[in-house]
């Protein structure tokens, strides 16, 4: 037939062919559906607006305005349109919505459809009838199977900048508009008895029979209406149509109370001890999201057990140009039908191995449908009313440039025809959906009567399937297995259910003869669309030797795109095995996991987007840090003022240079509430501050505090901090702001797990208390105003590194420690937090007549570089007590973490490094943090390296810049000037080896 | 992951943080003949086992106990959840 007779026979039957109320509205429109007429509802595809009513997809509407292209192909860019009517589906993508809200890879046949919609093709260009990258397909000999491992690799370099580029650029499938999103994604947690995952047939009388015995239920569907197939097919249940049967159920459940119904709900996946994941999608049907409701939510539900109900779907058989828009799988077809009252045209062929695909047929028939051919590659394939059977034949070739026109048969006579047709509905047979029960440990097993695999192995705990995706086909026994799965895992939890009185229904055998692949024809024959493989594709890998299916799948891309091969994987498997001489179950499956489909990174990120993106702490005087401008630096979790600028600083040295000249001329505060604390109590308290420190803690008096080193058990250096004893049975102690929460932990372990009859409990302070730093020459005198006056803090009374409860602005409890980060005479103040801004504003009054100043984290640091304390950068975690210059507080005399591995030989080496200062001989060079050292002469290498800078500051109390590090025996090479270079930069600056204590070594301020 | 607490009873995984072997209860003795040998053993050599394996876990979000869980590693079926400090008891860290 030639391509005018064949059009002009479409024409006419488009002419005369669709009748009834809806004709004219949309071209390939039929009447009956479940759609709801009335008003319909405006979209836009490319641009162009179309018309379709509520209750469609974007896939069913599309095809009712007789939109069959809706996409290109991956890599080849091939012409494709829509082939499932599910979420299976691999080609009909598209961007749906745009700006922010632009979400690319959509499945066209799952996109609910609402006035406004507005959807783009994708991976074309200029235009999906006029795609440029089309070319890809002439050259498709070059780009079969690990193309790009072949033919990219020389020369290495051009893979990232020239050939990765190009290939991502012509291959690939939607994009984003780089937008914020500005909707809502929530997280929620659900606990039930049972979970059913499916509302088709099986799914509705499980839930039915587990709600009426008054068990906590909750039904989930990915679909907006519930029913599965029995909204796709035309049986009836017990006296009703399916559909009826459906709506009396959900009634029903919808007034229990103890059943929760979730349409639009995709389970993602099945997790430990009966935990599934589930995206809801609040509001992907409307415009946009109500104020303040979130699009989608991602739920955790905890379930005592649960039935997989997720039905089946079906597969394609391959065969020369399968992929012409058009060529549809014949369920979907049906489904169009009588579900959306759609025809992708208004002449269907049927190709099929099994009974089912003859559904398709008669129904389209009784919808007024032209059927031109039943290809049925059975010999004895049943009779068809209404439509010419070709028995024991086979779609050899199709043709059609955009669209299907026609298809090309070998009759079992062995000549061949040509069949104008519009659409092909396809099916090689129902594969039982059991990817969730592979999510655990679950390995499907092939059953021969259906030629399909069904759930097998281990399941999931506590899991249940039932109904087609059991590999139980018919309506009946889908009810009946749901009905009796729910009782026997109810009765499990004790809780008695009854399966009662089953609707009849339709209980048709499975009648099918496996058939893959037409092995006629030299072109390409497609497995899986939306990664382009074909079967030779699979050949060639076979050929290369790639036999496992792992393999096979990894070196094809077979099953590797968003669809998770739904449709494609059991055709190459098949090809497979046949190559390779074997049975199905003998080459096996490839794993399924989850999610079961796509989920978008907005549900999983939640509300943890921007600043909600991880908890933000706050200092007790952020807010009045906030009200003098202070600059902010994050700090692990917490916002710590980094420094507080003055009016005319238009540099941050300035401010910090300012800070600390103050400080150590006057007084500063500073707050240091971010360090951890921990209250230590119990009559073994200073014992197992014993063996938590490496230095000794059982003898220090009442009333004092003392500088801490923490090993680790290996021996490297920990934390530091301090501990105060306030009583005999009482400490404080305190750590880094970095390991606060490390250290707690490691000190549970300790007692708990190491020590576990000592006598002492632990509790994390470090919120409860505000602690400020007062430093500098008036620090005393400024706290002697706030100090209640009955407390004698004089140099006598409360000497360097004593501690005690006190009480300030007039009986606020409070406590004091007398220790020294700056080298400055420097208290630490405490209160209880609530009063941490009444208490900052305080000491700022108090300080006012000494020009106190506020300093943030970088006065902090510059100073104890000044003085050379190790922080974070010296206890970098490769960096011993000896190293540090503490080598000899490490107690011999007692147990402690870290002490006995800390003695080991390759620790204590003589040229151990050293912490020690280091000050440019020029003294405008800048010392770099991160330099290495090199001796003052020879080459500048790895193996001549004598050690690294730590950290660096400008100090302005010397007036040049500084920096503390470890050096190769640092501590005798004092006076020695050597090198600090920088390769990266090509920076090389000579230093003097010095002290690290570079502001009064010998500690007279801070005892003043 | 749902863990038994022997206090709490049932609780999501994500309220605890996760240790490791057991073993690193049985600190040894350090001032044993061969200490530094019993510590570098103590520290650096855990069997990795596939199938059960008793661990320990910290109930961090919750109550600050450890937990001895011990757990298959191959199915995540968790078979005995146990205070530490009864084990440690146990295994002869009583002073």
């Amino acid at each position: 037939m030639t391509d005018a007779v064949m059009n002009a026979g479409r024409v006419a039957f488009q002419a005369d062919g669709s009748t009834g109320a809806r004709k004219g509205v949309q071209v390939n429109r039929l009447d009956g559906g479940l759609i709801k007429g009335g008003k319909p509802l405006s979209f836009t595809f490319d641009g162009k607006r179309f018309k379709g009513f509520e209750g469609d997809t974007l896939a069913s509407a599309l095809l009712a305005n007789g939109v069959r292209l809706m996409g290109r192909s991956f890599k080849y860019h091939r012409p494709r349109g829509v082939l499932t009517s599910g979420s299976e589906e691999p080609n009909a993508l598209v961007e749906l919505r745009s700006g922010g809200r632009q979400e690319p890879n959509t499945r066209a046949t799952v996109a609910e459809l609402y006035d406004g919609l507005e959807a783009n093709s994708q991976n074309r260009w200029p235009s999906l009838q006029h795609d440029f990258m089309a070319i890809n397909d002439r050259f498709s000999n070059f780009l079969t199977a690990g193309f790009y491992y072949k033919t990219f690799m020389w020369p290495a370099a051009f893979w990232e900048k020239l050939y990765e580029p190009i290939i991502r650029k012509a291959a690939g499938l939607g994009s984003i508009s780089f937008e914020a999103d500005p909707d809502a994604y929530d997280k929620g947690f659900l606990h039930c008895d049972l979970l059913v995952i499916g509302a088709g047939p099986a799914g509705l009388m499980a839930a039915l029979t587990a709600g009426r015995a008054g068990a906590q239920v909750i039904i989930a569907d990915e679909d907006f209406l519930l029913g599965g197939r029995l909204n796709a097919e035309t049986f009836g249940v017990g006296d009703l149509t399916g559909a009826a049967w459906v709506e009396q159920a959900q009634a029903e459940l919808a007034a229990m109370p103890n059943v929760r119904v979730m349409p639009r709900t995709t389970i993602i996946g099945a997790f430990d001890h009966g935990i599934y994941g589930a995206v809801e999608r609040t509001a992907d049907h409307v415009l946009a999201p109500e104020a303040g409701k979130p699009r989608q939510i991602l739920w955790r539900i905890y379930s005592k057990r649960a039935m997989l109900a997720a039905g089946a779907t079906e597969r394609p058989i391959a065969f020369e140009n399968n992929d012409r828009p058009g060529v549809m799988l014949a369920g979907a077809v049906r489904a169009y039908a009588n579900r959306w009252a759609v025809t992708p045209d208004q002449t269907v062929a049927v190709f099929t191995n099994n009974d089912d695909g003859h559904r398709t047929a008669a129904d389209l028939i009784a919808k007024g449908v032209k059927v031109t051919a039943v290809i049925d590659t059975r010999a004895d394939a049943p009779a068809v009313e209404g439509a010419e059977l070709f028995a024991g034949a086979q779609v050899i070739d199709t043709k059609g440039r955009l669209g299907l026109e026609s298809v090309r048969l070998r009759l079992a006579s062995g000549i061949t025809r040509d069949v104008p047709c519009g659409a092909l509905a396809v099916s090689g047979g129902w594969n039982p959906n059991v990817h969730l029960t592979c999510h655990q440990r679950g390995r499907p097993a092939w059953r021969e009567d259906i030629a399909a695999f069904v759930p097998a192995g281990e399941l999931p705990q506590n899991m249940v399937v039932a109904g087609a995706a059991n590999g139980d086909f018919s309506t009946a026994a889908a009810l009946r297995a749901g009905a009796e799965g729910a009782v026997a895992a109810l009765s499990k939890l004790g809780i008695e259910a009854k399966v009662g009185e089953l609707p009849e229904a339709e209980d048709a055998p499975v009648n099918v003869t496996p058939f893959w692949y037409v092995k006629e024809g030299k072109g390409r024959a497609w497995l899986d669309q939306q990664n382009d493989v074909t079967v030779k594709d699979v050949k060639l890998a076979h050929q290369e030797n790639f036999r496992s299916v792992e393999h096979l799948k990894r070196y094809t891309t077979l099953g590797m795109a968003t669809d998770q091969g739904k449709t494609s994987n059991m055709g190459g498997l098949a090809i497979m095995a046949e190559l390779a001489g074997k049975q199905i179950p003998e080459v096996g499956t490839t794993m399924f996991r989850p999610p079961y489909t796509p989920v978008s990174f907005g549900v999983m990120a939640g509300r943890s987007v921007g600043e909600e993106f991880r908890p933000t702490r706050k200092t007790p005087s952020h807010k009045w840090a906030e009200e003098q401008g202070a600059v902010f630096v994050e700090v692990g979790q917490w916002l710590r003022a980094q420094w507080f600028p003055k009016a005319g600083e238009t540099h941050w040295r300035q401010s910090v240079d300012r800070e600390v000249l103050q400080t150590r001329n006057s007084v500063g505060i500073c707050d240091v509430t971010t360090l951890g604390k921990i209250d230590v109590q119990g009559k073994d308290a200073a014992e197992f501050l014993n063996k938590m420190y490496a230095n000794a803690f059982a003898k220090l008096p009442v009333g004092k505090v003392r500088y801490g080193l923490m090993l680790r058990e290996d021996g490297i250096a920990y934390d530091d901090g301090t501990a105060a004893r306030f009583a005999e049975d009482h400490f404080v102690v305190t750590t880094t702001t970095a390991n606060a929460v490390l250290v707690y932990r490691n000190m549970e372990f300790a007692r708990q797990c190491l020590f576990p009859d000592m006598d002492v409990q632990l509790i994390s302070t470090t919120e409860a208390w505000a602690q400020f730093a007062v430093a500098g020459p008036n620090a005393r005198k400024l706290l002697q105003k706030v100090v209640d006056p009955e407390f004698d803090i004089s140099n006598e009374a409360f000497p360097f590194m004593a501690c005690g409860e006190v009480t300030v602005a007039g009986g606020c409890r409070a406590r004091l420690f007398r220790i020294s980060f700056s080298g400055e005479l420097a208290y630490e103040i405490a209160v209880p937090t609530r009063y941490g801004d009444a208490m900052i504003r305080k000491l700022m009054e108090a300080g006012e007549e000494f020009g106190a100043v506020p300093y943030g984290t970088e006065a902090l640091g510059v100073m104890r570089i000044e003085k050379g304390h190790a922080a974070g950068n010296e206890l970098n975690g490769t960096t011993s007590a000896l190293n540090l210059g503490m080598g000899k507080m490490v107690s011999k005399k007692k147990d402690c973490i870290g002490n006995t591995l800390s003695e080991r030989e390759g620790m204590n080496q003589e040229d151990a490094l050293k912490l020690v200062g280091f000050k440019p001989v020029n003294a405008a060079d800048p010392v770099q943090a991160g330099a290495h050292l090199m001796n003052a002469d020879g080459e500048v290498s790895a193996a001549t390296d004598q050690g690294y800078i730590t950290s660096a500051a400008y100090s302005p109390v010397l007036g040049c810049s500084i920096g503390i590090g470890f050096l190769k025996r640092g501590d005798s090479r004092k006076g020695e000037v050597i090198r600090a270079v920088n390769p990266l930069e090509g920076k090389e600056i000579q230093v003097e080896v010095v002290s690290a204590h570079f502001v009064d070594p010998e500690g007279e301020r801070l005892r003043g | 992951m749902i863990i038994n607490h022997p206090i709490l009873g049932p609780r999501d995984f994500q309220e605890f943080t996760y240790l490791g072997d057991a073993s690193l209860i049985d600190r040894p003795d350090w001032q044993a003949d061969n200490a530094a040998d019993q510590f570098h053993d103590y520290l650096y050599l855990r069997d990795n086992p596939a199938g059960e394996h008793r661990e320990l876990w910290f109930h961090e979000q919750g109550d600050r106990s450890w937990l001895v869980v011990t757990r298959n590693t191959v199915t995540h079926e968790i078979l005995n959840v146990e205070l530490a400090r009864d084990v440690a008891r146990a295994r002869g860290r009583s002073k």
